[in-house]
């Protein structure tokens, strides 16, 4: 990473305030053309989704917390108004797991990371005053909005069984054709389209951005890790999204116009559509995480009061996991009947990503190796991403194993791997990116105790949470089931009270926005000290509304 | 620092067109899901919609050649704009690629349900014979590439009568191969529903055929600005964006042609 020699015009400790001329309240908020702003509506957003989305795992796991089923029935009648069957409660089931994935997928975690992150600090990084397209990145914000009405809308009508679209994230024909009647399956498919249309948009952004509007001086070898990390993302975005849509498109004619692409009865193929979405999905996964090691590096680097270990090296492993991350879709499809050689392929590819994902984690310890640490809330979470990315990346080497994954398909080992990098892993890499910037972002200090009290509660819950689920998946419990044996009971309720562990650890979290907002101290320019050395250090906190009228230049 | 820029960035004043363009794209899609499965209001929720997505479109984009004019366009904002319509059309083709991949899984691998018969084209499939009305096509569209690029070597000449009619000549162009596709959809023998010889080939073709009227519009659009004056033989990207995009559904629509109307029609009797 870059040390940066920072014009002293840019180096601001007085508060600017008073002397920007921010627009109006609508104006402001409504039609931004800043990317400060349109980075802060994504973060209201995506906290707002992610309390829907949480809230819906905290219904799951309420339910799953005992065999039998306990609370869907009278969900699925409250929702309906009228006495619901078994058979509308187990719909209601594949609602609420459809829900959760795509709000937690689509709504919060790419919001927070690209959209909120990304925004404020890909510009100001490279020391550019806004983004290549200022107008164009508050559509990609504003359409959104929409996408996530239709998708909620989808939850109050008709959509096969009961209510809603209950096709699981991956909206699989032929359950998402023939199987789900009515609008609701449209509406989702359509939530997809609008958001997908605001990915690509934002992905056209940023690689504009990145390569246009660097600082005289920063070439693409000095550009700071998170800025590479964001470029890798939108080249995946642009690349993968219009793959989907034209998946979803077929999936709405297939629904609507008798179109027989996912029909066998007309000759089409269901498998098809599994590899469209996954050609889509795999490069998706790393849309997810591939912004957290961004963020990760950073907040490393800075506790460690060291640059990061193998700069280039760290550059270049992205760039490699987002290439090969384009030719690994079918390991997610190893039980529909592969050809052997395509199984070996697939795992031999998979197994490939190890590597550089091997890279990035030794560097980051490489960085702290002979570092002088300091051990700040962001620093603690990202230490926690490290822990559990490292053993959600280690489960993942074990599916990626097309004989193994024969018997783990479809099971709870496969939710604890994927919880264990994403809601572990790209969640952990979000809070210790929104604590490490967040007095930069409001101007106001979080209260540290707090900071690491949310920590230790929330590892702790999210580790009882999805531990477990290793175990249940080795015994054989099969995903997307609201009720089980009386065997899988002892696991299941450790995982609901480990909800319970990490839904205390969100209250203090809010706890400790609020009163940050409220009574947090002021935050100076550079509240790290000497390890922070990208260029949003040198702006005060909030910087100015619009940054870098005199460009700087970078040695 | 403040209120003075030192760079030759563009920094917008704030918009309205993002918003509402979204919220019209709101309007637009609950107008689609009423429309198929035939709830009222279903027409007029739709058609607002789309009207307010068209409006949105030309309300945002006269404001971008208002700025053009206003000298907002400097080199280096050109340049993104190369940027970002090069990457637009990089994830168009990516949309194709959708299509593209339907119809190899298809034909590469034919169904053995009683339908397809293990065969592609499936048996009992008339096709279309790919050298008559699809080679003329072919042939049109190709002519229409040579025609754009004689307009963009006279609009560098400074030759504006040249641009002008080398634009006539690409617009008549392209909509006599819409008028073309149209009419072979009309009397071709397969329909879009129940077989995926169909589904796979009307959604290709016409998607195509949904670019090419978006590019006629666009060279259309050019061709009004050009009578206006709006293109400088050193400032005229509006103009080039909507070459690179006639020239990406030509290119589209020689994959078609070779991979559908020739290749994927190969051994079947033709209508």
């Amino acid at each position: 990473m870059t040390t940066i020699a920072a014009n002293p015009a840019d180096l601001h400790d007085h508060d600017h305030a008073h002397d920007d001329h921010k627009p109006a309240f609508f104006q402001r908020w409504f039609m931004s053309t800043n990317h400060k702003d349109i980075g802060t509506l994504y973060l209201i957003f995506a906290i707002v989704a992610g309390i829907i989305g949480g809230a819906i795992s905290g219904l799951m796991r309420m339910e799953l917390a005992e065999p039998g089923v306990q609370y869907l029935q009278g969900w699925a009648t409250m929702m309906q108004g009228s006495e619901a069957t078994l058979d509308q409660a187990y719909h209601m089931w594949n609602v609420l797991i459809t829900a959760h994935g795509l709000i937690m997928v689509f709504f919060m975690v790419m919001p927070a990371m690209v959209g909120g992150f990304g925004n404020w600090f890909v510009p100001i990084m490279i020391g550019a005053p806004d983004m290549a397209f200022p107008r164009m990145n508050n559509i990609s914000f504003w359409l959104l909005i929409p996408a996530f009405l239709l998708l909620l809308g989808s939850t109050f009508v008709p959509g096969g069984s009961g209510l809603g679209a209950g096709t699981g994230w991956t909206v699989y024909a032929p359950l998402s054709t023939s199987g789900s009647v009515g609008p609701a399956v449209d509406l989702a498919i359509l939530s997809l389209h609008l958001a997908g249309a605001s990915s690509i948009l934002g992905a056209i952004n940023f690689i504009t951005t990145i390569f246009n509007m660097r600082a005289p001086g920063m070439t693409l070898n000095k550009m700071p890790l998170f800025v590479w990390s964001m470029l890798v993302t939108a080249f995946l975005l642009l690349l993968s999204l219009p793959v989907l849509a034209a998946a979803i498109t077929m999936l709405l004619t297939d629904r609507n116009f008798g179109s027989a692409f996912f029909n066998a009865a007309g000759g089409g193929d269901p498998v098809l559509y599994q590899h469209l979405f996954w050609f889509f999905g795999h490069p998706e996964v790393y849309i997810m995480i591939l912004p957290g090691f961004g963020i990760i590096s950073h907040i490393i680097a800075t506790f460690s009061k060291k640059p990061v270990f193998g700069y280039l090296g760290m550059a270049y492993a992205m760039v490699a996991i987002g290439v090969v991350g384009f030719v690994v879709w079918a390991h997610h499809m190893f039980t529909v009947g592969l050809s052997v050689n395509m199984k070996m392929y697939f795992t031999a590819a998979t197994m490939v990503i190890a590597v550089p994902t091997g890279i990035k984690i030794f560097s980051w310890i490489a960085t702290m190796w002979g570092g002088s640490l300091s051990f700040k809330t962001p620093m603690v979470w990202a230490l926690g991403f490290i822990f559990m990315f490292t053993v959600g990346g280690v489960t993942g080497v074990v599916l990626a194993n097309g004989g193994v994954d024969d018997n783990l398909h479809d099971t709870y080992y496969v939710v604890a791997h994927f919880h264990y990098v994403l809601s572990l892993g790209a969640v952990f890499s979000i809070f210790a990116g929104f604590y490490y910037w967040f007095p930069k972002m409001s101007g106001r200090h979080y209260s540290e105790a707090l900071g690491h009290l949310h920590f230790w509660v929330f590892f702790v819950g999210v580790n009882v949470l999805f531990f477990p689920m290793h175990f249940l998946g080795r015994q054989g419990m099969p995903r997307r089931y609201p009720d089980y044996p009386e065997a899988y009971a002892y696991w299941n309720e450790i995982a609901s009270l480990g909800y319970a562990i990490m839904a205390a650890g969100m209250l203090i979290f809010f706890i400790n926005i609020a009163y940050a907002l409220v009574a947090g101290r002021r935050a100076e320019g550079n509240y790290w000290g000497e390890g922070a050395t990208t260029l949003e250090w040198t702006l005060s906190s909030p910087p100015p509304f619009h940054q870098f009228e005199t460009l700087p230049v970078i040695k | 620092m403040a209120g003075t820029k030192n760079h030759d960035y563009h920094i917008l004043p704030p918009s309205i067109w993002p918003f509402a363009g979204s919220m019209a794209a709101l309007v637009m899609a609950v107008g689609a899901i009423l429309w198929m499965h035939s709830m009222d209001p279903s027409g007029i929720v739709f058609y607002a919609g789309t009207a307010g997505v068209v409006g949105t479109m030309y309300g945002w984009w006269a404001q971008v050649v208002k700025e053009a004019h206003a000298g907002d366009h400097t080199p280096v904002v050109q340049l993104h704009l190369r940027y970002g319509m090069i990457l637009f059309i990089a994830s168009e083709v990516m949309f194709f690629v959708g299509w593209f991949w339907a119809w190899f899984d298809f034909s590469l691998f034919p169904s053995t349900a009683d339908v397809i018969g293990g065969t592609w084209p499936p048996k009992g499939v008339e096709v279309l014979n790919a050298f008559e009305l699809p080679l003329l096509n072919t042939l049109i569209l190709l002519c229409s590439g040579t025609t754009v690029t004689w307009a963009h070597h006279s609009l560098i000449n400074g030759d504006r009568d040249g641009l002008i009619k080398g634009l006539w000549l690409t617009i008549i162009l392209g909509v006599v191969f819409s008028c073309v596709q149209a009419y072979e959809y009309s009397v071709a023998p397969f329909p879009f529903k129940d077989l995926n010889y169909g589904s796979s080939f009307y959604m290709a073709t016409g998607f195509h055929g949904f670019h090419v009227l978006v590019g006629t519009i666009f060279l259309i659009v050019c061709l009004v600005r050009a009578y206006k004056g709006h293109f400088t033989p050193k400032q005229h990207f509006g103009f080039e964006a909507a070459a690179w995009y006639w020239h990406f559904v030509d290119v589209v629509w020689l994959f078609l042609f070779l991979v559908i109307y020739v290749w994927g029609g190969w051994g079947a009797a033709t209508h």
